[in-house]
């Protein structure tokens, strides 16, 4: 170390030596200041990903009882049929995704429609409608379940399963109409009236023009009502009466410690979703290619 | 047009779900109309104020820490600038509740952090990190911070860098070409991300109960505690009405004074 700064070499005085054999001497001080942000935002991402590591980590822990907190040894058996041991966490894990799949193709569908409407058609209202579709984006989720729940209990409906479905499709709805309007908001109309005119009625120019073109954005949309749903907990919390979802389940059982396998369906959950949206983008990118 | 009947149907079940909760209200309490509104200010003012100050710090400490990333990412990302975006959204691909959990655990008073540091005597014995304002903040600023990142992000991404390169011919060293010309053109992507960020982070309940203790609970707990626990909707109903009214307020004003197009955008991006 102490020879290398007595020797002289032309690396900045910045930077570790031999760390940037090239680097042009006239500007050290831009070269230090993005290598500092570049270590930041390592440093950030670290930070993000801390808690995502301890849950994985935490799911090849051997606790004695329920509480996972502190590390006693390293097994795998939670990865094995062991981790259906506890009924009610199974029994939740399944109503999530059941009703994740429900509420992604029903908002899918409807958002669609709503998307569309909105990217390709100018109305009356529309600005009114643009702030309301806002509003529903951005309004608090807590005030989104409360009334909900308020809702469901003025028309008598019991909250349970079928209350959840319906909070998820309505939540969900507004995230795919957005990401559908964004993509028709490129269509060129006059691809659809070339297919008019070629003789399709709306039906066929809509199956077979309409929709591969905006066929991208329903994907995306769907995916974020999957994502959005399976992990949708203060809404959830309103209006599921005694049905239990996997966030709800973690959220009752976290007094008595959280088994690990619930570390191991979270871990699953994370890979399945974050190899989707990598699968997604790599095709993107070779479609765009 | 049959398309704007369905566009219609959800956004008036919606506005009725909304109106809702006020006609509730008056309708559970024939006689005591505003008295539920105003024994509600009275009683949970404290909590109120709270969750306006612990959103907003939880907004400001994302604007900081994010700022310097996005503008990164942004500028130097080069070709791996989807990758790092990408990482930083990675927490959402685990159940939030699940995060905030995991956080409680590694923060223990004798967890993984707090336990050995205690033991080398680093530490004194009742020395924590849970249960107090901090960790709450803390926490609400780790959930909400990648939504503080994304817009700020897209904002920068959209400065064309010759203007940058123009300031500098100008004579502006980096520091005035960062704070007359690349800061007003991100502000944008700051306000939608303060969108992002304080609605959810003000109304948030999960933070408080799992990383806070009783001293720092907000309005969104009690609103759940009226709803699930004691069953009094009449008050649940009036709070959560009074805090959408806030916060829609907010961002009304805020979407007059920005155009709307501009932050749903923003936001939608």
């Amino acid at each position: 170390m102490s020879t290398s700064v007595l020797t002289p070499t032309p690396a900045s005085p910045a930077g570790p030596p031999g760390d940037a054999p090239t680097a042009p001497l006239n500007k050290p001080r831009i070269r230090l200041g993005d290598r500092l942000l570049h270590a930041y935002t390592w440093l950030l991402i670290i930070w993000l990903a801390l808690p995502i590591a301890a849950v994985a980590l935490f799911s090849f822990n051997d606790p004695k009882g329920r509480l996972n907190i502190l590390w006693v040894g390293f097994t795998l058996k939670w990865w094995g049929p062991k981790l259906l041991e506890y009924p009610d966490l199974t029994h939740a894990m399944l109503n999530s995704i059941t009703i994740g799949l429900i509420a992604t193709v029903a908002s899918t569908a409807l958002g669609t429609l709503i998307g569309l409407a909105l990217g390709k058609h100018k109305f009356r209202g529309q600005n009114f409608s643009n702030l309301l579709q806002f509003a529903a984006i951005s309004a608090p989720e807590i005030v989104l379940g409360a009334s909900l729940l308020t809702f469901f209990l003025t028309l008598g409906v019991q909250p349970g399963y079928l209350t959840i479905v319906i909070a998820h499709i309505a939540f969900c709805l507004s995230f795919v109409a957005v990401t559908v309007r964004a993509r028709a908001l490129t269509l060129d109309p006059f691809i659809e009236e070339a297919a008019r005119d070629l003789g399709a009625g709306p039906w066929t120019t809509f199956r077979l023009v309409t929709l591969p073109l905006i066929w991208p954005g329903v994907i995306a949309g769907a995916l974020l009502a999957f994502a959005l749903s399976i992990d949708d907990f203060i809404t959830t919390n309103f209006v599921a009466g005694s049905v239990q979802t996997y966030p709800l389940y973690i959220w009752g059982a976290s007094r008595e410690g959280l088994p690990p396998q619930v570390n191991v369906m979270g871990t699953i959950i994370f890979m399945v979703g974050a190899g989707l949206a990598i699968f997604q983008s790599v095709r993107a990118r070779r479609s765009r290619a | 047009m049959w398309l704007t009947v369905f566009f219609a149907m959800p956004l008036i079940f919606l506005l009725s779900m909304s109106l809702q909760t006020g006609n509730v209200t008056s309708g559970f309490t024939v006689t005591w109309h505003f008295a539920e509104y105003a024994l509600g200010l009275q009683s949970y003012g404290p909590q109120f104020l709270r969750s306006l100050y612990y959103g907003g710090a939880a907004t400001v400490l994302c604007i900081l820490l994010s700022y310097p990333t996005a503008y990164w990412i942004a500028f130097k990302g080069g070709t791996r600038k989807s990758t790092y975006l990408f990482l930083i959204l990675l927490p959402f691909f685990v159940s939030f509740v699940l995060r905030t959990i995991s956080w409680q655990y590694i923060l223990a008073d004798n967890g993984i952090v707090l336990g050995p540091l205690k033991s080398a005597g680093l530490l004194p014995e009742n020395f924590r990190i849970l249960a107090t304002t901090g960790a709450v903040i803390g926490g609400l600023t780790y959930n909400y911070l990648p939504f503080m990142v994304l817009p700020i992000y897209v904002a920068l991404e959209r400065i064309d860098y010759r203007v940058v390169e123009a300031a500098h011919d100008l004579y502006a060293n980096r520091f005035e070409a960062f704070r007359r010309v690349v800061l007003p053109l991100s502000l944008p992507g700051v306000f939608a991300g303060v969108l992002l960020n304080f609605v959810p982070a003000a109304s948030d309940y999960v933070n408080a109960q799992v990383l806070g203790g009783p001293n720092n609970t907000m309005i969104g707990n009690i609103i759940q505690d009226q709803y699930l626990y004691n069953s009094n909707y009449p008050m649940g109903a009036a709070l959560s009405f009074t805090l959408m009214a806030f916060l829609l307020i907010g961002i009304f004003a805020y979407a007059k004074a920005l155009g709307t197009e501009n932050v749903l955008e923003a936001a939608a991006a």
